[in-house]
């Protein structure tokens, strides 16, 4: 019955869907940090403070991931559902995840 | 008929935040490098109108894209009543977008 949990594009599904959940309940933290720049610079600094601290770094290069993720892999659904290509669904879909993680990596080595 | 336009509007906030999202990515990596602070950021956004336009209809388009996702995702997994999930959507879609805004302008304004 769940047999087909274990199938890629159902793992991209719920991968996508988490990615966005996560996301959208991470915004209004980074909206709040911003908003300190209208209590002046300093304030802001404070927050951005936290940033060089181990975990907050790590937990900035998951986000990239997951943000990475989510622009790719919607990129694959968009293609899937709006245009005539029939390219295969499960070389997209590791390629996006693939290519995210190089993005992280990315971000991880310009970060440290 | 209000799931079908739904349906669009988020495909259509999807499309118009490809190159808003592969810019902030791009920024972002940009940014970080040599550490991020406050005097950095706020010298490449304040006073610019671009940026204010750039990340004002990024917010916009986000807000509504993760509001109409969050409705179908609260209905699927976890309450199976579309009019409590449309309440709780709209409610984010005012939370996103009334802070996003208010730092857009935090950002921007000098």
């Amino acid at each position: 019955m769940m047999k087909h949990r274990s199938h890629p594009l159902w793992k991209a599904f719920l991968l996508h869907r988490i990615s966005g959940l996560a996301l959208a309940l991470f915004l209004p933290i980074h909206f709040v940090i911003l908003g300190l720049a209208l209590e002046g610079a300093s304030a802001l600094n404070t927050a951005l403070a936290f940033s060089e601290l181990p975990f907050v770094k790590a937990a900035e290069v998951g986000l990239i991931l997951l943000l990475a993720i989510h622009l790719l892999g919607g990129i694959r659904i968009l293609i899937l559902e709006l245009t005539q290509l029939s390219w295969d669904q499960k070389m997209l879909s590791r390629s996006a995840f693939g290519l995210s993680a190089i993005i992280a990596t990315i971000f991880l080595w310009s970060a440290s | 008929m209000i799931d079908a336009r739904l349906y669009l509007l988020q495909r259509l906030t999807a499309i118009a935040m490809l190159p808003l999202i592969i810019t902030h990515l791009v920024v972002m990596i940009y940014a970080i490098n040599g550490g991020l602070s406050a005097e950095e950021i706020l010298g490449r956004t304040q006073g610019s109108i671009g940026w204010a336009i750039f990340y004002g209809s990024f917010v916009l388009f986000a807000a509504i894209h993760g509001a109409i996702g969050f409705r179908t995702i609260l209905y699927e997994w976890f309450v199976p009543n579309i009019t409590v999930c449309s309440v709780a959507s709209i409610a984010l879609l005012v939370i996103l977008s009334s802070l996003g805004l208010r730092a857009v302008y935090a950002v921007t304004w000098l």
